[in-house]
């Protein structure tokens, strides 16, 4: 099987190692690590936002070379922060996600993401949960092949992180395109296929979410330890 | 909806122009009775550039008002409040009484690097995406420099009437240009709005954040570069024939995003429109007001659009963005 996405050497000053990256269509990748660990840079870098060195091919396309009318079929960045200056209504932000008018296409999302009451409201006056929601379907909107999702999960409520998983699985499951996530919620991870613990500006470990959960380097990076039934800090002897 | 609003804008724009052409009435058929070669000239040479920089200047600032908006993700980002306007100004000042070059073209020249100077320096200082008590605390030191400056270089000035040579100028004027300033004016502005028009989109998709534009396959540096060249570049060249003119930049982007729906790159189009009645308004104003004398237009703009500005801030300190 072809790869969908292929980074080579990249690199971020003082924050991502030179890292290689591959991924197949279908994939739901998590990215995990401790706070300044490199997780958001790692995605920037994907997306191609301030990439210093190396490439980002998706589909065979360079992302770096291709212009927004490219850039917007082949993925899209979600974004950690959900600060919205303009008053535009929900309807509206998603609709910025894609390259030409389709209402269709905006009402569908509209429906998926349960978002009817507040689609006609400016998004400044929405909670933080809410924005995530219509950030979400702006993310989903133009169906790109690679989703690049910065803390997708947090601020939501435990309906609309098994919500988010499910619409994420349901992206995916054509094998046309795929998730990177990044999380910090260690007990979500079990909803990917694989997981890249980020540590120190590289990818230190690239395992199946199981095998994560089970490894040394995980305890390593986190400085914690597994318990039967949670976690507790890792005492170092 | 929105088209007709549009159209109604277009409408306004239009009658705004013509009123300033015609009003006051009465003079001009009097003169076009009794001598009509007269009121030709009359009509070419003083009311025609008038109302032509009362619309290019207006326009010019909204347009860029709008621009510099979507930029900093501010509603209270302008000109003005910038310090653009007033490095225009200094820019102005110093080439003309200090360098003493007094051609058009170089007053241009002068006001324009004046406020890419103060543009630059506010990037600089705070940031494209600054809190707004940032932006407009470099915004006021930039401005408070410049007119220091600009006070400083008239009273270096050879010329010993240089202070009250400028003073009219500096308070912004419309009155008594020349249909050949007016084109001075008019060409920077025309390339300065329908270049911005070219990013628009890259505006609308900063909506979103820096880093959503940058992942859709904006260049934000770009970006920033046209919007500060181009901004620099008409509001430049229509300080240096009129002087500053304070408070439209501010408030026509305001209403413009009301029919972009909050967008606030597309605002840029009616933006220009909305500045240009606004400045055609005050100047009727100012011509209308039975005063005997003739206000300087900038301060018609100013005590209208600082109670309006102090509004907008109370608005802000309650969290709702316009």
């Amino acid at each position: 099987m072809t790869s969908l996405l292929e980074a080579r050497e990249i690199a971020v000053h003082a924050r991502l190692e030179p890292t290689n990256l591959q991924c197949v269509g279908g994939e739901m990748i998590a990215v995990i690590g401790p706070n300044g660990a490199g997780k958001t840079s790692l995605l920037r870098a994907l997306a191609g936002i301030e990439l210093e060195h190396g490439s980002v091919i998706i589909d065979g396309e360079a992302v770096v070379a291709a212009p927004p009318a490219r850039r917007m079929r082949l993925l899209s960045f979600l974004p950690a922060t959900r600060s919205l200056v303009w008053p535009i209504s929900a309807r509206d932000v998603i609709a910025l996600g894609l390259l030409l008018p389709d209402p269709k296409r905006v009402d569908e999302l509209i429906e998926l993401l349960e978002l009817k009451p507040l689609a006609d409201r400016p998004v400044n006056s929405l909670s933080t949960g809410e924005r995530s929601r219509v950030l979400f379907a702006r993310a989903l909107a133009a169906r790109p092949r690679l989703l690049l999702l910065d803390e997708p999960l947090s601020n939501l409520d435990p309906y609309w992180v098994l919500t988010t998983l499910r619409i994420l699985k349901a992206t995916v499951s054509d094998g046309g395109s795929a998730v990177l996530a990044s999380l910090h919620n260690l007990d979500q991870v079990t909803a990917f296929d694989r997981v890249l613990l980020v540590h120190d500006g590289r990818i230190l470990a690239d395992r199946s979410s199981a095998g994560m959960l089970a490894s040394d380097e995980l305890g390593q990076a986190f400085r914690v330890e597994r318990t039967g039934s949670g976690w507790k800090i890792r005492e170092t002897a | 909806m929105i088209v007709r609003t549009s159209l109604l804008l277009i409408l306004a724009t239009t009658v705004a122009f013509l009123l300033s052409l015609l009003l006051p009435f009465a003079s001009i058929a009097t003169l076009l009775g009794q001598d009509p070669s007269l009121a030709s000239a009359v009509f070419v040479e003083l009311r025609l550039p008038r109302a032509v920089l009362a619309l290019v200047y207006g326009a010019t600032l909204g347009a860029s008002g709008a621009a510099i908006q979507a930029l900093f993700a501010n509603p209270l980002a302008s000109p003005d409040l910038t310090g653009t306007t007033s490095g225009a100004a200094l820019g102005a000042v110093v080439t003309a009484y200090l360098l003493e070059f007094t051609a058009p073209l170089a007053l241009s020249a002068g006001a324009v690097v004046g406020a890419v100077a103060a543009l630059g320096l506010l990037l600089a200082l705070a940031g494209s995406k600054a809190e707004t008590s940032t932006l407009l605390l470099a915004g006021l030191a930039i401005s408070a420099l410049a007119g220091a400056l600009t006070t400083l270089a008239l009273a270096l000035a050879p010329s010993p009437f240089a202070f009250y040579d400028a003073y009219e100028w500096l308070m912004g004027s419309l009155v008594d240009r020349s249909l050949g300033q007016a084109v001075f004016a008019l060409v920077p502005a025309l390339v300065s709005i329908l270049l911005l028009l070219r990013q628009v989109p890259a505006l609308d998709s900063l909506a979103l954040g820096e880093e959503s534009a940058q992942a859709m396959g904006y260049d934000l540096r770009r970006t920033r570069f046209w919007v500060v060249a181009l901004s620099a570049l008409g509001v430049g060249g229509c300080v240096a024939i009129c002087g500053a003119i304070g408070f439209v930049g501010l408030v026509a982007p305001i209403f413009a995003r009301r029919l972009t729906r909050g967008h606030p790159g597309r605002a840029i189009v009616p933006a220009a429109l909305i500045g240009g009645v606004l400045l055609l308004a005050a100047d009727l104003t100012v011509r209308a007001a039975p005063l005997g004398r003739t206000l300087p237009i900038g301060v018609v703009t100013a005590m209208l659009g600082a109670p309006f500005f102090l509004f907008l801030v109370l608005r802000m300190r309650r969290g709702v963005a316009s």
